[in-house]
């Protein structure tokens, strides 16, 4: 797929310049965010509650907007776009929801195809005239997250862990240059949870697409990311490689000790 | 198991709810000062069961004679062509003035203008507006066309319309988020969400009509009320047990319909 290695991580660089959001006026959210996100690998972003983790990330996809800042991503202040251009944009990032978000009685194929309606105009969509090539890819994708003979099942028929599979290929669907994903996990039970960063992992690195992921769960994130940034109060209060994360810096990030003891 | 103290005698568990006892009273005492200046009195109510018997006796047989069966036929295909018309061309209007209403998908202006239309809609009952119609358009089936059209615009799109606050916006804004354009989100974020019930207001709204389509004639909108009216004025009581018992059979044949549709589309 990619030429180059180093030009696809360069094209798929994203750059967070001064991002700051308030919901309220005087009650800031994210305060001053400065971040430089490689172009591959996965980056995880922890932190407690309400500390702006979904915040940050829903403003990359501008799913909320930012009250100052810029948001570079292929050429783009992503901040500033709007209408097409904005439409545009988001064709290219993929989103995974902490509650999968599938419509709900849609049947799988068609919510994997939603990952095309970047692409193509109303009219075909509303006769489910997708490209066969499209068609041929969303197959593909449904063998790759195990889900191949679930394609005209309806999504509400699905377990958790399986509605997430479909929620990752919706993503891959986009073939996407950058994945967001908000807390992907936190519906799931331990054992699908990791099965799900797995399949995530996997196929992103297939295709060598960066994921930036939220996630409160320390171990997941430590597990299967290349960089951790922690989040408290929001702020970035930590930024490094899992291996250099630390008891005191947890106990900075989540506040206190004493939960980190029964661990 | 201990025992009873004063003090927890005194603690009361249910507060009193003077508004609503008051709200209660007044009700109560309304009722029985309407009663009053109504002049229903139970003499009057005896002579009106005497006269109601009489009525029902002349009611049976029905009439089944064939040139009554024709005129009837007559009237009731008119007034299942009035229903029909009047919920097709209805719920096709209530599709966008419904979505234009909806406050989560458009901006407040665009839904106040479609909310101001509903309510319009609904102000009058359908029989007020199939007299408008009437003296608009003359008589005939397209006056009661008009006057369901209208009806049906106020119910399907009023409910359609809270039908689409109440989804689930996290599904939709997944849509978006793949990058689709505010058209696409419609048809693959909140249709699929919405349609099974928008369906269901269009089949009760078919049942509806068929029901009112057999009314606007007695004001000259078309259909069989027409016919059922000048027999009840002509006490043709037999002839009219005939009409009911074919706008019953209509009504039921409707319901199946309905149930079916709804079935299918859920």
């Amino acid at each position: 797929m990619s030429l180059s290695n180093s030009t696809s991580a360069d094209a798929r660089a994203l750059v967070i310049k001064n991002l700051h959001k308030e919901y309220v006026a005087g009650k800031p959210i994210l305060k001053d965010i400065n971040l430089t996100v490689d172009g591959r690998g996965i980056t995880a972003i922890i932190g407690p509650s309400g500390t702006g983790k979904s915040t940050l990330v829903r403003c990359i996809n501008r799913l909320v907007a930012p009250t100052e800042g810029e948001i570079l991503f292929q050429g783009n202040d992503l901040v500033k776009l709007s209408g097409t251009a904005l439409r545009h944009a988001r064709r290219k990032i993929g989103m995974v929801h902490q509650e999968y978000n599938l419509v709900e009685r849609l049947s799988v194929m068609e919510n994997v195809l939603s990952g095309r309606l970047g692409y193509i105009p109303a009219w075909k969509a509303f006769l489910r005239k997708f490209e066969p090539a499209d068609i041929q890819n969303a197959f593909r994708l449904l063998d790759a997250v195990g889900l191949g003979d679930f394609a005209t099942r309806r999504a509400d028929q699905l377990s958790g862990g399986q509605r997430q599979r479909v929620g990752i290929a919706r993503a891959l669907m986009q073939d996407p240059d950058l994945i967001l994903a908000d807390e992907p996990t936190s519906s799931l039970d331990p054992k699908t949870s990791v099965e799900i960063m797995e399949i995530m992992v996997r196929l992103a690195g297939e295709r060598d697409v960066p994921v930036i992921i939220n996630i409160h769960n320390v171990d997941l994130a430590k597990r299967f990311s290349n960089r951790i940034i922690g989040m408290a109060r929001g702020e970035v209060v930590f930024d490094g490689p899992p291996a250099n994360l630390k008891d005191h810096h947890l106990a900075d990030i989540y506040g206190g000790e004493s939960w980190m003891e029964t661990a | 198991m201990s025992a009873v103290t004063s003090a927890d005698i005194t603690r009361d568990p249910f507060l009193p709810n003077w508004p609503r006892r008051f709200g209660f009273i007044g009700l109560g005492l309304y009722c029985l000062y309407a009663l009053s200046t109504l002049q229903i009195t139970w003499d009057r109510f005896v002579r009106g069961l005497d006269q109601g018997a009489k009525f029902l006796d002349r009611l049976w047989p029905p009439n089944f004679a064939p040139d009554k069966i024709a005129m009837m036929t007559e009237g009731l295909m008119e007034s299942i062509q009035i229903a029909i018309l009047a919920t097709a061309v209805g719920i096709l209007l209530s599709l966008p003035i419904g979505l234009a209403a909806a406050r989560n998908l458009v901006p407040g202006w665009l839904s106040w203008t479609s909310r101001t239309l509903i309510a319009l809609c609904r102000s009058f009952h359908p029989m007020i507006v199939a007299i408008l119609f009437v003296k608009a358009v003359g008589f005939g089936a397209l006056a009661g066309i008009l006057a369901l059209i209208i009806s049906s615009i106020g119910f399907i799109a009023k409910l359609f319309a809270e039908a689409i606050e109440e989804m689930n916006m996290k599904q939709v804004e997944a849509v978006r988020a793949t990058g689709a354009s505010w058209f696409n989100v419609l048809i693959m974020g909140v249709l699929p969400q919405v349609i099974a019930r928008f369906v269901g207001f269009g089949a009760y709204q078919l049942d509806s009509n068929l029901r009112n389509s057999t009314m606007v004639g007695i004001v000259g909108g078309g259909g069989i009320g027409a016919t059922l009216f000048t027999a009840y004025q002509r006490f043709d009581y037999d002839f009219v047990m005939t009409i009911l018992l074919a706008i019953i059979a209509i009504i039921m044949v409707s319901e199946l319909l309905s149930g079916w549709l709804r079935r299918v589309f859920q």
